[in-house]
């Protein structure tokens, strides 16, 4: 296959990203320097994000088999990209200035490892051949194991590195043998050829239907979803606050956007047993995270069970495949990627300058209200809109899903999903009111004072205040979620 | 800015967002002005709804098989993707319930004026969002709209009885588990609406290939009779857990029990009502048949509601309890009035609502001045406060008497209309819920036999009621006297609506009665 220029620049936000991480790499070979490293990344990642224009233009073009880059591509890229720049700018707030007070260790690492999982996450969004997707997975989820145990001296975080690891690389196997069995059966890779296959008349083998089992449960490893989802709420609470952001976020995002485009290609609906596969993972996940969620004192335990039932929600347009499908995943993950960077946000700031432990436990949080508003206000607009409530960005990514649900006649999961809000309600309420409940003499965690003037601190005002325009006024969301749409490509 | 009259109806609904921020933020002055700030912000809402009824006819409202006219209307585009407005319109029905809004706006203003200590500013704010919440209910004729305001109204109400509530005094039911369970039991069953308006709309869009949420297309949906059923089903959820019916009303006695003065007089004289108006407003119209349908099994849950919030009324220790249970019962009478069809009993249906939203606000601001003299709501350490107290005793005992139905007062023409239209209609349920007057008049005496007569437990004199409450007790005495002596005006406001639910449920009753 012959690459032209237009090639080139269709794979452009890849390309600079990963020119970036070069730089980066070299930078700090060359010097250690906390804050140069973090402006380069910085740069290169608004650059990544600009580039993301001109691949615009000559969308939809396949380059090579593995990697096709479209509307829908470049709409997760650009989500990615912007959930991995805030939690950058979470993370710089977090491993503290040079020579002060804040993470001893080495912090520039931090960074490169994040670019390299944030390039994982652009080829995943992009993956048409699942040779490019397990690509795409591996450098994912490789450089996360080492975020997640970047604060080692920390036994937790290295107990959840190490738990992660492990079970990540089980996780990974199952797709590897269950890409093995496609090929297999169906003699390709390509998401089309397998789709092809499944409407076939070999579709129905047992090798095809294990196979794409297998390749359901690897990519329900990462999603978190039940019964996968046991590694979830260790892995969020060791992690350091932005790796858990990046983890809810952007990681999670990459995994789902390639789930989405590999089953709207190879379409498991025609399949009744995958089907009903999947809507039984939605509605445990719904259910059991939700109800697990109930009882936690620990904010990032918390916000990591509802990502499972948060997962199970956006399994329902999965399920439904048809009409408004996609284009609902694109709203609700947006929103939800807002809403969780939001949340992830405040407890980060809460726990800057990195002292030894991040401040997740619920009642370091009582009283907040009333020592530090603006904080506050952002975490309780993040609760309303992880519950759902109008007026926040969450409630028009639920709408959308509940609108998909109808639409489809997915009376079970509408149930389900009803009831897992109900549920739900219970513990983003317990988490709202303990910030408005009066405790007078508790001052340990406190955001540094002058957190407005930060970086992060400016972004989580900015976010909170999108969250509750886009609740308000989400047409542009919705224009740009519609324009999202995955290319046909042959 | 164009000098159009329908630009009141956006700006009734902002005026009180706007009022509540201001409130917020005058905190940092003083603190009684964001106490001013609230007041003047209610009060404009309710000269507003004044200077609306003083220049309407009230002739125009929704009626079945014709273009939907409204006294005032306003429509922006909001969401075209979905083709949903900002559609606000009124009509007599929706102006009444603005001014009830209005008015009692002012008087939970009024009440919290000494409660309510801490956090005046932020208080003020979550009170005044609730009241914009409520008018924008009133007021929205997209069926988004309309979720989108009933849903965010629950947030405020959550803080006001969550963070300015009362916990009991045995610490079993504190103030947070009473508003979680109020916003879950209305969030929940509000979703339940939400799958029901969707599935309206996305069948509406299979027929028609229009995608919308407006009001009077969705009227014009035609509706396969199971699928109707199923609808009205899930509108009918979530307004039942809000009227309260009785097995869904499990969350009102210990919300009111645990909210501030305010939130209570929200709560009974408001919140409720909401959920009456989306019967009228929505359930019926758009599934008449359906409704129809379901007219006697809503009328028996109705009778049950009377008696078994009597009973229970009768039963309770805790002052704030009681009247709560009250409201149970007198909600009753109101769903029975609703769905018996008939044009008299609709009309009673209004005078109900604000005979009851009125009464209800009395007897929870006495519950609330109550307090804050004795500091408890247990009626057994009450008794023989008769000669203690000054004028409170006696307006007590007007609102209990009006609570009980008494002639004279708005409460008797609401259930008296009520009753006699649903005679004509169901006479069984009719003869049994007048029945719930007898136990109306034995759980409105027992109060003031065990709070103000009897024994009393100390010799001391308590404050009177000063200027601010007797002023506020005396306006409601008059307004519901007035009510209850010439409640034509209101009659007349209300009409044009009534007679269009009459006419979507008349048909539908008629078509009902000819397949048999």
């Amino acid at each position: 296959m012959d690459l032209s220029t237009s090639h080139f620049v269709a794979l452009l936000p890849l390309l600079v990203l990963s020119a970036t991480i070069v730089v980066v790499m070299l930078a700090i070979a060359w010097r250690r320097h906390h804050s140069l490293t973090f402006m380069l990344s910085v740069i290169g990642l608004n650059l990544a994000l600009l580039s993301i224009i001109p691949a615009l233009r000559v969308a939809p073009l396949e380059v090579t088999p593995l990697l096709l880059v479209d509307r829908f591509a470049c709409f997760y890229m650009a989500l990615i990209l912007v959930a991995t720049l805030a939690c950058l700018t979470l993370a710089h707030a977090y491993l503290g200035e040079s020579g002060r007070s804040g993470y001893p260790g080495n912090r520039e690492e931090f960074y490169l490892l994040m670019l390299l999982a944030a390039a994982g996450g652009l080829v995943l969004v992009s993956a048409q051949h699942l040779a490019g997707l397990f690509i795409g997975l591996e450098l994912l989820s490789v450089p996360t194991y080492g975020l997640v145990a970047y604060a080692f001296f920390n036994r937790r975080s290295l107990e959840a590195g190490i738990k992660y690891m492990v079970l990540s690389a089980a996780g990974s196997a199952f797709p590897l043998f269950g890409m093995a069995l496609l090929y297999a059966g169906s003699g390709t890779l390509g998401f089309v050829g397998v789709g092809a296959t499944l409407e076939s008349a070999t579709g129905t083998s047992p090798l095809i239907q294990i196979g794409m089992g297998m390749l359901l449960v690897g990519l329900a490893f990462k999603l978190s979803l039940v019964p996968f989802h046991l590694w979830t709420p260790d892995v969020y609470e060791g992690a350091p606050a932005p790796v858990t952001a990046f983890l809810a976020t952007a990681s999670k995002v990459a995994v789902f956007a390639a789930l989405l485009r590999l089953f709207q290609l190879a379409p498991a609906g025609t399949n009744p047993w995958l089907h009903d596969l999947l809507a039984l993972i939605a509605i445990a996940s719904i259910l059991i995270g939700n109800l697990l969620a109930l009882l936690q004192s620990n904010l990032k335990r918390l916000l990591g069970y509802s990502s499972i039932a948060h997962f199970g929600y956006l399994l329902v347009a999965l399920v439904a495949s048809r009409g408004l499908a996609v284009e609902a995943v694109g709203v609700y993950l947006l929103t939800y990627v807002l809403t969780s960077l939001g949340a992830f946000g405040v407890i980060t700031l809460m726990s800057t300058p990195y002292s030894g432990r991040d401040a997740d436990a619920l009642y370091e949080y009582r009283g907040l209200f009333w020592r530090r508003p603006y904080l506050t206000a952002v975490l309780t607009v993040m609760m309303l809109s992880l519950a759902g409530i109008p007026l926040t960005a969450g409630f028009i990514g639920k709408f959308y899903l509940v609108a998909v649900g109808v639409e489809a006649r997915l009376w079970w999961l509408i149930g389900a999903l009803v009831l897992g809000s109900a549920i739900g309600l219970f513990y983003y309420l317990r988490v709202m009111v303990t910030l408005f409940l009066l405790e007078p003499n508790l001052r340990r965690h406190d955001a540094p004072f002058n957190w407005g003037q930060r970086a992060g601190g400016i972004m989580l005002l900015a976010i909170a205040v999108l969250a509750f325009f886009l609740g308000v006024y989400p047409q542009p969301l919705l224009d740009l979620a519609r324009q999202a749409g995955i290319a046909a490509l042959g | 800015m164009e000098n159009e009259p329908e630009m009141i109806l956006p700006w009734l609904i902002l005026i009180p967002f706007i009022g509540g921020l201001l409130c917020w933020q005058a905190e940092r002055f003083s603190l009684t002005l964001p106490r001013w700030l609230a007041l003047a912000t209610m009060a404009l809402v309710l000269l507003l709804g004044l200077w609306l009824w003083s220049q309407g006819e009230f002739h125009l409202a929704p009626t079945p098989g014709s273009e939907q006219v409204w006294e005032l209307e306003f429509k922006y585009p909001w969401i075209q993707r979905f083709g949903i407005n900002l559609h606000l319109a009124l009509d007599g029905l929706s102006l009444l319930m603005i001014l009830l809004t209005g008015l009692l706006g002012v008087l939970s203003v009024l009440c919290s004026w000494k409660e309510i200590q801490k956090h005046v500013g932020f208080f003020h704010l979550n009170l005044m969002w609730i009241l914009g919440g409520v008018i924008g209910v009133f007021l929205a004729l997209d069926l988004f709209l309309f979720f989108f305001f009933w849903e965010m109204m629950l947030v405020p109400m959550y803080f006001l009885i969550a963070l300015w509530g009362h916990s009991a005094e045995d610490g079993r039911s504190s103030r947070i588990n009473a508003a979680t369970k109020f916003f879950i039991f209305t969030q929940a069953s509000g979703l339940v609406m939400l799958v029901a308006i969707l599935g309206l709309v996305f069948v509406n869009f299979n027929e028609t290939g229009v995608l919308t949420f407006d009001y009077s297309l969705l009227l014009q949906a035609n509706l396969a009779p199971g699928t109707e059923y199923l609808l009205m089903l899930g509108f009918f959820v979530a307004f039942a857990v809000k009227l309260p019916v009785v097995p869904v009303h499990s969350w009102l006695p210990d919300a009111h029990a645990q909210a501030p003065t305010a939130g209570s007089v929200d709560l009974a004289g408001i919140l409720l009502k909401t959920a009456a108006y989306g019967l009228l407003r929505f359930a019926v119209p758009l599934f008449p048949n359906a409704s129809a349908e379901f007219a006697p099994i809503a009328m028996w849950l109705g009778l049950l509601g009377i008696v078994y919030g009597a009973l229970l009324a009768f039963a309770q220790t805790d002052i704030k309890r009681l009247v709560a249970y009250t409201s149970v019962s007198h909600m009753g009478f109101v769903l029975i009035g609703i769905y018996s069809g008939n044009p008299l009993a609709l009309q009673g249906v209004v005078v109900q609502m604000v005979a009851h939203g009125l009464s209800a606000a009395a007897l929870f601001i006495l519950c609330g001045q109550l307090y804050e003299r004795l500091h408890t709501r247990d009626m057994r350490q009450m008794g023989g406060l008769w000669g203690r107290l000054n004028y409170l005793p006696g307006v007590m005992l007007f609102f209990s008497a009006a609570s009980l139905g008494l002639p004279g007062t708005g409460n008797f023409i609401g259930e008296f209309l009520i009753l006699l239209g649903s005679f004509q209609v169901v006479p069984l349920i009719a003869v049994l819920a007048t029945g719930g007057l007898v136990l109306a008049s034995i759980y409105s005496l027992i109060v003031m036999q065990r709070a103000f007569y009897g024994p009393a437990h100390d010799e001391t004199t308590l404050a009177g009621l000063n200027g601010r409450e007797l002023t506020m007790m005396f306006s409601l005495i008059g307004l519901l006297v007035l009510l209850g002596l010439y409640p034509q005006p209101l009659l007349d406001t209300s009409a044009a609506s009534m007679h269009g639910v009459q006419q979507w449920l008349g048909a539908a009753f008629s078509q009902l009665v000819s397949t048999w």
